[in-house]
């Protein structure tokens, strides 16, 4: 069984994003990108499925900087092979180029189950799963927890709202949206990934021309007010504590 | 190409929220043309009157369709929309969103703009506000023409806006022959709700990420015990295993209207605030005055919670 | 035989068959102790290579001075140090003594009878002396036993914290005590009975000089023996004695008496930086880490064998007093059982238990939640009178769980969080000079500008909310110091000494070449630090990963600093402070790197009253937070108080302390929480060093 991982970068959280001078994109300076944390969970599953099914797993991304060590940690946590896809993405690379660009690629080799992190933090043209599901002509299902394989289908949980959960199968080949993997995802020692570096080999392949998306423009980017409309407490931690009970005692809660 | 489209949610012959806060958004937006609920299901044409906000229903009712799938749904709406061609589709960002929005702007190439936290018309032109990077941006983006699809976060806008009853001309449309189905429906499992039904409960006492390890939960729920509420947690207290499911608050787990929300060490993801906001009091506390809890709060505290709970904990206990 | 001349007929009334059974029996027990050595050397020489063989009459002479003086064994343990002595060097006495013999009757007779020297002058001395350490000999054996069967201490308790009672059995190693015991009590007392007897017999006038023989001697005169009798019991307590002696010197490999020879040479292939300076992962090995006992090198097999269930380290083991299930003297025990399974040189008695025979050690024999429960304080090496390694070992078994991602997620997530961001606590590196902008002065970016010390704040200090405070106290003293200091603002990463006792290599090497990458560039003359544990690393660790020919710095602790330059009065003290303190040692301070004067100094310069807890200096007891323990779930079960906590009651125990005093930041937020969680809020405060030398100033 063949499985193929798309993964992408996203900036990460921690850092302070600061928004470019032209009020439409972020600084690039600003960010750090880290590996979308549901591709993480979404390359834990197909390692799991991979321990529990003798499958293969291909991890496969669009070349960004840093893509290389996402893929070497990819390889060194166990996946057999890793992909770099490479072109002109300096514009960046939204959902919609990156479903057509990853579809053309992904059709010329084998893939029985494509699983993708179920969303991430810059998908303002939508997630990448569905869209990619519709280049490759495949079924698609999102927020998928828990994927078991039974003959050539796969039966898998969708979580909805209230902690609702719908069981459903799946004719393969198929795109998953992976929310959580049935384990929290693996640690690769430091020493692995160093190892995969000197050792391991990303395949490169082209990326072979796409037509034009459908999109819309941005027309500014700007952050939430901070602070929001909460009334700030301030002081010590003391007078927090004193104000805190003043208010939930005039509120009633305190007897 | 006309009206704007509202695809409607439904689980188990009850309507949900998100469809009549889209309802009623797109009532006030006042786009021209008409709007129209598209209803997909089965045995579910009296859940039509309570439809009134809309101009009308397009209802579509097969076996096939009874449970929702993603496939199906997908492309019954596709092969309408090609049919009729609507202006604006609306899709609300939940599970079933976050299948079809994709997969329509994917199937009928048209463009998508997602996790809207706010739409509005300007000069013939659709403004959606997208909230990204864990809600701490904010993007307009331009639908020209206001032509394309929107998915909206839950919440963003107002229910009872939506909510009129009434009697919307209803269409009833049959289901295209789709060949064999990839995707089968098997069983809808619902949450043990164990120990306790927090949507239940008054007072609500939450933990986050800023707890930073399991050993010290009891801090919080201290707090809850003080107060006579139940201790719930965000969605990664939960999936480290740190507290039951039932206890989830959140977009993927329950939404509560408690009396008193205290949420703490919560930096306020979406996802969260989704299962929260409408509490009727919320007080939070996070060291990062920046946090997007303090957006829904109404009161917040940037400490320390390790330096503000213990204390508040022990002064709320009858002396001993 | 001139009855003047003191000389002593050896076998005398002894048959020339006897004599050859006597010579026999000693053939056979040499043998069958020859056999047990031989396997015992079989056993270690499957053991990988160590480099302890360097340096050698340096060795020779400290281990003569470690074991001449029983300084190891003394700490800690006066009585049962001195007891020791006294069985020691009486065992030393006698042995030589009978040495004595051998070698004039057995060797030099054949020879040439004029070349003996057993006799005259020399006889009357050996008497006296052999008697007067034989008595010392069965007092030491006494005390032992009236200390291990009476006053039962415990440390002697064989309970195991790592194992439900069900699951083994120690009788053998009480049968393996007693034995010894006795045994070595048997034959001093039947070898004194003897000599009674022998005198009894004849009564040499010359054997006055036997102090206690002659004293004997005149008992069983007392009692109505005559020389005849003497003579017949003579015989029968001679060759009781022999057996006995024989017996016991062919069941020394076999037992525990073992340790006589073992520890000898594991005191002398010590290496006292083997904790501070951890080995690297050997080149080309097969795994990171430990993962069965043929991965152990001949020296920590060594230790296996070295190990006389002293329980010193049981004892000190701030995990095991926390209730974790970790005693290092069982960690090495059950390694050691396993070792006698599958490699040979076995105890006759030992341990029973319901045992796999799975060659996996780490993991399936030595439990995960064992290795994860040390702190790496280091009490357990230092306790250890034999000198065993044991937080090298669990390090390096730590190394195979790393690899193999068994371990807590809180864990996982921190050594993810330093691998990205290069502290523990997830935060941009771009905040790390966050703290100082509470200042009323700019600290020189070190990067920039030279300065003379360069400052390495820690990660604690750096993000840690509460800590924030000290970090700025600590720059304000520096300033008023005059102290030419610069910090490194976020071109630090964590110095990775932490990172290394969980058992990420890798990620601890990545963090040396970062910071080293940065601080190489800065123009500086010495490295200080607040954080005793980036103190070590830098210290011991990090030169190995300087290229040879650059400078190495000196790294001081801001306590070495401080304490010059108040005693010099470099700047002057405003008041002095007329507290009454306790001061806490951090173990990554004091034990492992031998800086204890230095906060006491200042503190003298303070004029703080300043009183000792019993366990201070280097037996300090460590606060749980090392070894990236401060990193992991709490998983005890509850009822058990914390280390801290335990150690905050010590240091209220001394009465009427105002402050404990402390010299890290992980220790002020350990033992604040502590302070909170046993309830005694209010009746002492914690502080940093730093803290009273500024309301001094």
């Amino acid at each position: 069984m063949e499985i193929v991982v798309p993964v992408k970068q996203v900036p990460d959280l921690v850092e302070e994003l600061v928004i470019a001078p032209d009020g439409t994109r972020l600084d690039p300076d600003s960010i750090k990108l880290k590996l979308n944390e549901f591709d993480e969970y979404a390359i834990e599953e197909a390692l799991l499925l991979k321990d529990a099914h003798r499958a293969k797993v291909t991890v496969i991304a669009i070349d960004a900087e840093g893509v290389d060590e996402i893929l070497f940690t990819a390889l060194a946590k166990g996946t057999d092979r890793a992909i770099k896809v490479t072109g002109d993405f300096s514009d960046g690379v939204d959902s919609h180029t990156a479903a057509a660009v990853l579809g053309e690629v992904i059709k010329g080799m084998p893939h029985d189950l494509v699983l993708t992190g179920v969303q991430a933090a810059d998908d303002r043209d939508g997630q990448l799963g569905p869209l990619l599901a519709c280049a490759l002509k495949v079924p698609h299902v999102s927020v998928v927890t828990g994927v078991h394989l039974v003959g050539n289908r796969v039966t898998i949980n969708q979580e909805y709202a209230g902690g609702v959960v719908a069981e459903m199968e799946v004719d393969l080949p198929a795109v998953l949206g992976i929310q959580a993997a049935e384990k929290p995802p693996r640690y690769v020692p430091v020493s692995k990934v160093r190892q995969a570096t000197k050792t391991a080999k990303v395949d490169e392949v082209a990326a072979s021309a796409v037509p034009a998306v459908p999109s819309t423009l941005v027309r500014r980017m700007f952050k939430g007010e901070s602070g929001g409309k909460a009334e700030m407490i301030e002081g010590t931690a003391e007078e927090q504590v004193e104000r805190i009970l003043a208010i939930l005692r005039e509120r009633g809660f305190l007897k | 190409m006309s009206g704007v489209w509202v695809i409607a949610e439904q689980l188990e012959g009850k309507l949900s929220e998100v469809t009549f806060e889209l309802l009623g958004r797109v009532r006030e937006l006042a786009l021209g043309g008409r709007v129209v609920v598209v209803l997909l299901g089965h045995g579910i044409k009296e859940l039509t009157p309570e439809l009134g906000a809309a101009d009308s229903v397009i209802l579509v009712e097969d076996e096939t369709l009874a449970n929702y799938t993603p496939e199906i749904y997908r492309r019954v709406i596709a092969e309408l929309a090609r049919a009729r061609n609507p202006r604006l589709i609306m899709v609300a960002n939940t599970s079933m969103g976050m299948d079809l929005a994709p997969g329509l702007s994917g199937e009928l190439g048209i463009p998508l703009v997602a996790y809207c936290k706010d739409l509005r018309a300007e000069d013939g032109q659709v403004v959606a506000v997208s909230q990204l990077y864990g809600g701490k941006i904010l993007v307009e983006s331009i639908l020209e023409g206001g032509k394309g699809l929107v998915s909206v976060l839950a919440g963003a806008f107002r229910a009872d806006a939506g909510k009129k009853a009434g009697t919307p001309q209803v269409e009833t449309v049959a289901c295209p022959a789709l060949g064999t189905p990839r995707i089968c429906f098997k069983s809808l499992l619902r949450p043990q709700t164990g120990d306790l039904d927090i949507t239940k409960e008054n007072i609500l006492v939450s933990v986050g990420r800023g707890i930073q390890s399991q050993d010290n939960i009891p801090i919080v729920e201290e707090l809850a015990k003080a107060l006579g509420g139940a201790l719930t947690a965000s969605r990664p207290i939960v999936d480290n295993g740190w507290l039951p499911k039932s206890r989830q608050v959140g977009k993927s787990g329950m939404t509560v209207k408690p009396k008193l929300y205290i949420a703490v060490g919560i930096s306020g993801a979406p996802e969260h605030i989704e299962g929260m906001r409408d509490a009727e009091l919320i007080i939070a506390i996070n060291p990062d005055v920046g946090a997007p809890i303090f957006d829904v709060a109404h009161y917040g505290v940037a400490a320390d919670l390790f330096d503000i709970l213990p204390v508040l904990t022990e002064k709320i206990r009858p002396p001993q | 035989m001139d009855p003047t001349f003191p000389a002593r007929e050896v076998f005398r009334n002894f048959s020339a068959a006897a004599v050859v059974v006597f010579y026999f029996l000693a053939a056979v027990a040499t043998a069958v102790f020859l056999y047990g050595f031989w396997l015992r050397i079989k056993k270690y020489r499957r053991g990988r290579p160590a480099n302890r063989l360097n340096q050698l009459w340096s060795r020779i002479f400290k281990a003569g001075r470690t074991i001449g003086k029983h300084t190891t064994l003394k700490k800690r343990d006066s009585l049962a140090g001195n007891a020791h002595a006294l069985i020691f060097w009486g065992f030393i006495a006698l042995f030589i003594g009978t040495l004595i013999i051998m070698v004039d009757h057995d060797f030099l007779r054949p020879i040439s009878p004029g070349l003996q020297f057993w006799k005259g002058t020399f006889y009357l001395w050996y008497s006296a002396i052999l008697d007067i350490m034989g008595v010392g000999f069965l007092v030491g054996l006494g005390i032992m036993m009236l200390r291990r069967w009476r006053l039962r201490p415990a440390q002697l308790d064989y309970s195991r914290p790592d194992r439900k009672a069900a699951e083994y059995d120690r009788t053998g190693y009480v049968r393996d005590d007693q034995i010894f015991l006795w045994g070595l009590f048997w034959i001093g007392v039947t070898g004194f009975i003897l000599e009674g007897l022998r005198i009894a017999a004849d009564r040499p006038p010359f054997e006055i000089w036997s102090v206690v023989g002659w004293q004997i001697a005149d008992f069983f005169d007392l009692v109505g023996f005559s020389p005849a009798t003497a003579n017949r019991l003579l015989f029968f307590t001679w060759w009781l004695h022999a057996i006995l002696a024989l017996g016991f010197v062919a069941y020394i490999p076999y037992s525990k008496a073992i340790h006589i020879l073992v520890d000898i040479a594991n005191i002398l292939f010590h290496d006292e930086t083997s904790a501070k300076r951890l080995p690297p992962v050997p080149e080309g090995a097969p795994s990171m880490g430990y993962r069965n006992l043929a991965d152990l090198t001949w020296k920590e097999l060594m230790d296996l064998d070295a190990c006389t269930k002293c329980g010193r380290c049981h004892a000190a083991c701030p995990a095991r007093a926390a209730g974790m299930p970790l005693s290092p003297r069982d960690l090495i025990l059950e390694l050691r059982e396993n070792a006698e399974q599958s490699l040979g040189g076995r105890s006759w008695l030992h341990e029973s238990a319901i045992r796999e025979v799975d060659h996996t050690v780490t993991g399936k024999v030595i439990k995960v939640e064992t290795l994860w429960a040390c702190t790496t304080c280091m009490a357990c090496v230092e306790a250890c009178p034999v000198a065993i390694e044991h937080v090298p070992l669990i390090v390096r078994m730590r190394r195979k769980l790393v690899e193999d991602g068994t371990m807590d997620g809180n864990l996982q997530s921190v050594l993810e969080k330093i691998a990205r961001y290069g502290n523990s606590f997830g935060q941009s590196e771009r905040l790390r000079g966050r703290w100082t902008q509470g200042l009323p002065f700019k600290i020189k970016d070190v990067r920039k500008e030279p300065a003379e010390y360069l400052w390495f704040v820690g990660d604690y200090a750096s993000y840690d909310p509460s800590l924030q405070e000290l970090t700025r106290a600590t720059g304000r003293v520096f300033h008023k110091a005059g102290l030419d200091f610069g910090i490194l603002y976020d071109g630090e990463k964590n110095s990775g000494n932490d990172v290394r006792r969980v058992g990420e290599e890798g990620l601890f090497e990545n963090l040396v070449h970062k910071n080293l990458s940065v601080i190489q560039k800065c123009k500086f003359k010495g490295i200080v630090t607040t954080d005793p544990h980036s103190y070590n690393t830098l210290k011991n660790e990090y030169p190995e990963f300087i290229p040879p020919g650059n400078s190495i710095w000196q790294v001081s602790h801001y306590t070495e600093i401080l304490a010059s330059r108040l005693e010099t009065r470099q700047f002057p003290l405003a008041r002095r402070l007329s507290y009454r303190v306790t001061y806490h040692d951090p173990c990554y301070l004091a034990r492992y790197n031998g800086v204890m004067e230095a906060p006491r100094r200042i503190l003298r310069a303070l004029g703080v009253e300043c009183v000792e807890m019993p366990r201070s200096g280097e037996s300090t007891f460590c606060c749980g937070a090392g070894g990236g323990r401060l990193w992991m779930s709490d998983t005890r079960s509850p009822g058990v108080a914390t280390a801290s906590e335990q150690r905050i009651e010590e240091a209220l125990a001394l009465g009427n302390i105002d402050i404990f005093l402390v010299a890290c930041p992980k220790d002020v937020t350990m033992y604040r929480d502590a302070v909170k969680t046993s309830g005694n809020e209010g009746r002492i405060v914690v502080k940093d060093i730093i803290e009273l030398v500024e309301e001094a100033l």
